[in-house]
């Protein structure tokens, strides 16, 4: 049987949108627990930092492959990163506190693990709304400057997970680990590069 | 002591029960069949009244609506068994509860180890609906079956020099997994009131929740409910209650001392270092419906906030 994806970038769209509709199948037949809030609040959040670290992974899945097909892949799962983290944000502002401002903002204030998920939030933000090839070529080199920022939004969305628990760690831990192993392998990649440069510049002339 | 208890709730704070119902029903209308028991007809199959000829008590907030108690069930703090709240349902089924017996020892005239059925033989027990609020900012609305621990400990008769009370959670680690493997705590649980809160009647030791026997996993045989205090100060599955001259090192206290004091006393002024608690979740209570504005010693502050009168609430929190 000759099977062949015509359009893999629109499977791959739909695919992000999978964990969405799973959301709503479950929210539909009540089973999100006791606190199903809570339940929905935690779960958008865990997408967010998921398609973060799957971000995160392109570059280096390319580096080690050689192969470059994967930057409009890049693109939209960074992208659903902020979708989820849209969604996250909603779901608190509107589903958790029903809009109720004045409730809102002492939470905000009085909550530090919340800083963190409004710094994460600020730096996905930028990150979508400079996304457009076209924005990209019009910011030149500060482009990847600012994208580089995703490791802070991500470590900043891990502490805010991280922060709000009392008893298991395991969800974020796991994220924090995969995103310090995915940083740390840029930074090899970067040292050894940077090790090549010196070796290939002739001695007396650095 | 003039005591209480018939405050006016305003129906807006009650649990929103209306919403989850309407909520079951729609879904229930959607499944159709008759496997979808749903948690209404749940509460009434479990609701099988024990042998208790139950006293409705005078501490109970008869104007809230119990949180449905499938929802009370599987929403749980046992960490001697998971760190997951839904998870301590399954895993506490093979806890042993029977035979128990209680330790009182101590600065007490009368101190002994006392079979649990001995125990309840001296005490009337009453039905107190009472709000329960979890340090993690979320609460619930409990109907709770025991009685007023302060009719115990009068039984063992206090000496002069008892100024606390430590209680401690059975050690067993063949059923509780955490305890087996040291995670997280240091096991056994532990926690402590001061003496004049032991005493207070609105402190209760409970056996019961929804007219029945304590589940497992909500801290059977015996556990202790403080309502105004936050959730972690009401410690399950009591085993031995002492009473001391110096206060007690509790669990949670010695764990993270700058994040859960001794006295734990609900306060949405003064926050946890990591998040507010100037408002709750309440299970039961449907999406869009905003969390709950906390209230000072969870709204019991016209029966206890004498017992801290002159102190600052922010140092001894």
């Amino acid at each position: 049987m000759n099977f062949q994806i015509k359009n893999p970038k629109l499977v791959a769209l739909a695919v992000c949108l999978i964990p969405l509709l799973l959301l709503f199948v479950d929210i539909a037949f009540d089973n999100l627990g006791s606190n199903p809030i809570q339940a929905l609040h935690i779960r958008l959040g865990d997408w967010s930092l998921r398609f973060l670290c799957v971000t995160l992974a392109i570059t280096p899945l390319q580096t080690m492959t050689k192969w470059r097909g994967m930057t409009d892949y890049r693109q939209m799962f960074g992208l659903y990163a902020f979708f989820y983290a849209t969604l996250h944000l909603l779901t608190y502002l509107a589903v958790d506190n029903n809009l109720e401002w004045s409730i809102i903002g002492t939470d905000i204030i009085e909550s530090p693990y919340i800083w963190f998920g409004v710094m994460a939030y600020l730096i996905v933000f930028s990150l979508a709304i400079t996304s457009p090839k076209w924005v990209m070529k019009r910011m030149g080199k500060s482009w990847k400057k600012l994208h580089r920022l995703i490791y802070i939004g991500s470590l900043a969305g891990i502490i805010h997970y991280f922060w709000q628990l009392k008893g298991n760690l395991a969800e974020p831990l796991l994220y924090l680990i995969i995103i310090l192993f995915l940083l740390g392998f840029r930074i090899l990649v970067w040292l050894t590069k940077r090790q090549l440069h010196k070796m290939m510049i002739p001695k007396g002339h650095e | 002591m003039i005591i209480k208890t018939e405050k006016e709730i305003p129906s807006s704070e009650i649990t929103d029960e209306k919403v989850f119902n309407n909520r079951r029903t729609l879904i229930k209308a959607m499944l159709a069949t008759a496997a979808s028991a749903s948690i209404l007809t749940a509460w009434a199959n479990d609701a099988k009244p024990n042998a208790w000829n139950l006293v409705k008590s005078d501490f109970s907030n008869k104007t809230l609506t119990p949180t449905p108690i499938e929802l009370v069930k599987n929403y749980t703090n046992y960490y001697e068994f998971t760190l997951n709240k839904d998870d301590s349902t399954k895993l506490a089924q093979n806890f042993i509860t029977d035979p128990w017996s209680l330790e009182i020892s101590g600065e007490v005239e009368n101190a002994g180890t006392y079979h649990l059925e001995d125990i309840l033989r001296q005490q009337t027990l009453e039905e107190r609906i009472y709000r329960f609020r979890c340090v993690e900012a979320w609460s619930m609305v409990v109907p709770w079956v025991g009685f007023s621990l302060a009719n115990l400990l009068k039984l063992a008769k206090p000496l002069s020099t008892a100024h606390f009370v430590k209680f401690t959670t059975i050690q067993q680690p063949e059923t509780m997994p955490n305890q087996r493997n040291n995670v997280m705590l240091e096991w056994p649980y532990v926690e402590g009131l001061r003496i004049d809160e032991a005493m207070h009647p609105l402190t209760m030791l409970t056996v019961g929740m929804y007219g029945d026997t304590l589940p497992k996993q909500n801290g059977a045989p015996l556990r202790l409910v403080v309502p105004w205090k936050y959730g972690f100060k009401s410690i399950k599955a009591i085993v031995k209650i002492e009473l001391l001259k110096n206060p007690p090192l509790t669990t949670w206290n010695k764990s993270a001392p700058a994040e859960y004091g001794f006295y734990a006393n609900v306060n949405p002024a003064v926050s946890h270092p990591r998040w507010s608690q100037n408002s709750e979740r309440q299970l039961g209570s449907g999406f869009f419906t905003s969390r709950r504005q906390t209230e000072l010693f969870n709204g019991y502050g016209e029966q206890v906030a004498s017992l801290y009168k002159d102190m600052d609430l922010r140092h001894f929190f």
